[in-house]
């Protein structure tokens, strides 16, 4: 690596703003579009000199809409809520879950173990509409469509699979000798569990919670089929936006940048304790 | 009382069978080195001690109890681990202290032992270090230091220096027995080094392919190898085996070697005439200038620090290891002759391996040799 031209390091730089481009720019622009009204955003050709105005972002907490058409009322904070406790219910019911049974398949080899381990994984295969027909109905018979209780039920077949996969990695890693040192200096295998593989398993952990929190969180099929106005999340109350006096872009805009910024923050947070800890090597030199 | 006794024990993996009937009996207080080669099953049966492998068949009893089918933290045993295996994410007083932990002893008693046991493994100045903050060596008495900690009854020491460099291992060879002794327990250690094995063992026991093959005094096993197999893997250089049937005459029994005749036990008669592998150590031969002496070609010469290892050619063009003490005069090239005590070698059969014992009191001389 140190010994590069001039030239190859020109390329690597130019090849990286090209990447950071390519992939910051639709987050740079829906952040511009976010502080214009639509004729400014509707302006041909596109121009990034304008007033920047909070009117959307007002219009969004406040939940009153303003249109030539008349007012409209927005749910958006109410969709903002629902989907953090959508989100933040299904990831922690999927890590109570998934992380002991990640750290059975992981340590523990049984009859059908792969079976299962792979029955839950297929579970991802499956296109959701395959699975929502059937489920709806049966949720309709047993009183749960509608319910919170319910969405977080089915948002399992989203992080369950996803943690328990990644975790059962995290856990296989660990020399089974350093858990097999802490039970025979004495203790249960409850408290190795939680002393030992939890604690060496926590990046693998984290990093899986936050994947499962980004796909709940950006789930849309299933809470559009599942959920009524009042329980559903922001992927599919922005649709409220689409309105018969035509389509709010700005509001959406603002609304895109409210609801990815949790999930942002959330990694930009985590990304420390992902990356430290990974390399604690104390089993070999 | 015995401090461990392993009866029948056997595990397989899958098809493969690890440890084939195994029995086993180390005294309290005694060290116990299980040697043998990589792959002979000494780890997997020192982890069915420990409780971290279920063994198929066969019991294990601790201290007079049987364990057999209890879990590891119930057995009162230290064990450390030949990749040190320490918690990463605990500091070295953390790891030390992890036994006594289990005991719920109070806060000062568990900072008095680990702060004595640091002491006397010389990692007293690194106790609040993560393990990744210590070297190889401090790493490997932290091991050793949590395995002692909380002064068990059995301590399972798994080549605990295979992972250290030469002058650690040196060090700790010189400096493990008198710890052992002093913490009294009941140890038994695995390794593949044979001096590790001669330096500490009260008694070797050697494991082959899952099996015991011979158990015995570190003297007994150097001496009198049970098998053709494990001769060569105690002594640096290594035995010479030469291919030779025994003869016997109104003189007495005798092998053959380049037309010399090299006189054996009389306890060895019953071999006559069979097919048999003569084990000589390098040692116990030596140049010299009598007529009776094996005459030999000088092929190379190795000096060592301490001695000095000649391979010669006989006249058949078998090749024989002498060693003699550096310093010692001998020949470097061209001819020679090599003379060998036949009191001091062992007969092996050569279809089955095993060691021909010489019948009556033939069999004690070589005990005392």
């Amino acid at each position: 690596m140190e010994h590069r031209s001039t030239a190859e390091r020109w390329l690597h730089g130019i090849a990286l703003t090209l990447v950071v481009l390519f992939f910051m720019f639709p987050i740079f622009w829906i952040v511009l579009m976010s502080l214009q009204t639509n004729e400014t955003i509707l302006r041909s050709p596109p121009s990034m000199v304008f007033a920047p105005t909070i009117e959307n972002y007002v219009a969004l907490i406040t939940g009153r809409l303003e249109t030539q058409a008349g007012d409209l009322d927005i749910a958006f904070m109410r969709n903002l809520g629902n989907s953090v406790l959508l989100s933040v219910g299904s990831v922690a019911v999927a890590l109570l879950l998934g992380v002991p049974a990640a750290y059975a398949f992981a340590r523990h080899k049984f009859r059908g173990s792969e079976d299962i381990a792979f029955t839950l994984l297929s579970f991802r295969f499956a296109p959701p509409l395959l699975v929502l027909l059937p489920l709806t109905l049966y949720f309709q018979e047993i009183g749960l469509a509608d319910t919170y209780f319910g969405l977080i039920w089915v948002y399992q077949l989203i992080c369950l699979p996803l943690i328990l996969w990644i975790v059962r990695g995290y856990f296989e890693d660990i020399s089974p000798d350093v858990e097999h040192a802490y039970r025979i200096a004495g203790h249960s295998w409850l408290s190795t569990f939680r002393r030992i593989a939890l604690p060496l398993a926590g990046p693998g952990i984290a990093a899986a919670g936050l994947l499962a929190f980004i796909f709940a969180w950006n789930n849309f099929i299933f809470a559009l089929v599942l959920a009524s106005a009042d329980k559903q999340p922001v992927t599919v109350g922005a649709l409220a936006f689409v309105t018969a006096s035509g389509i709010q872009y700005g509001q959406i805009a603002a609304a895109i940048v409210l609801s990815i910024t949790p999930t942002l923050a959330l990694a930009l947070y985590a990304q420390r304790y992902l990356v430290e800890g990974l390399s604690l090597g104390a089993v070999k030199g | 009382m015995t401090g461990l006794a392993i009866e029948n024990l056997a595990k397989r993996f899958k098809d493969e069978t690890v440890l084939d009937d195994i029995s086993l009996e180390v005294g309290e207080g005694e060290t116990l080195v299980l040697f043998g080669p990589s792959g002979a099953g000494k780890t997997v049966l020192l982890r069915c001690i420990a409780g971290a492998v279920d063994p198929d068949a066969g019991t294990i009893r601790i201290g007079g109890e049987d364990m057999t089918e209890a879990p590891p933290e119930r057995r009162g045993v230290g064990m450390a681990f030949q990749n040190f295996a320490l918690f990463p994410h605990m500091t070295a007083f953390d790891n030390i202290a992890s036994p006594l932990t289990a005991r719920r002893s109070a806060k000062e008693a568990i900072r008095g032992g680990v702060e004595g046991v640091a002491k006397l493994l010389k990692i007293d100045h690194v106790l609040s270090h993560p393990p990744r903050a210590l070297s190889n060596g401090q790493k490997q008495r932290t091991a050793l230091a949590r395995a002692l900690a909380a002064s068990p009854r059995l301590l399972l020491l798994d080549d605990p220096l295979r992972n250290v460099d030469a002058k650690l291992r040196f060090e700790m060879r010189l400096e493990l027995p008198r710890l052992l002794a002093d913490q009294g327990t009941t140890v038994v250690y695995v390794t593949q080094d044979y001096k590790e094995a001669m330096a500490l063992g009260d008694r070797i026991a050697l494991l082959a392919e899952g099996r015991i093959v011979q158990v015995g005094t570190p003297e007994e096993i150097y001496h009198t190898p049970a098998t053709m197999g494990i001769a060569p893997l105690f002594g640096d250089p290594t035995i010479n085996l030469l291919d030779a049937v025994p003869e016997q005459d109104a003189v007495g029994v005798f092998v053959t070697i380049s037309d010399q005749r090299i006189p054996l036990d009389p306890g060895y008669a019953p071999a006559v005439g069979r097919d048999c592998v003569v084990g000589i150590r390098p040692e116990l031969l030596r140049f010299s200038e009598a007529a009776d002496a094996i005459p030999v070609t000088i092929e190379a010469e190795t000096p060592f620090n301490e001695k000095t290892v000649t391979l010669v050619i006989t006249k058949r063009g078998r090749e024989l290891l002498v060693s003699r003490p550096a310093g010692a005069p001998g020949p470097t090239e061209g001819q020679a002759r090599v003379a060998c005590d036949g009191a001091t070698v062992v007969l092996f059969d050569r279809a089955s391996g095993a060691r021909i014992v010489p019948e009556t009191d033939g069999a004690q001389t070589e005990e005392a040799a």
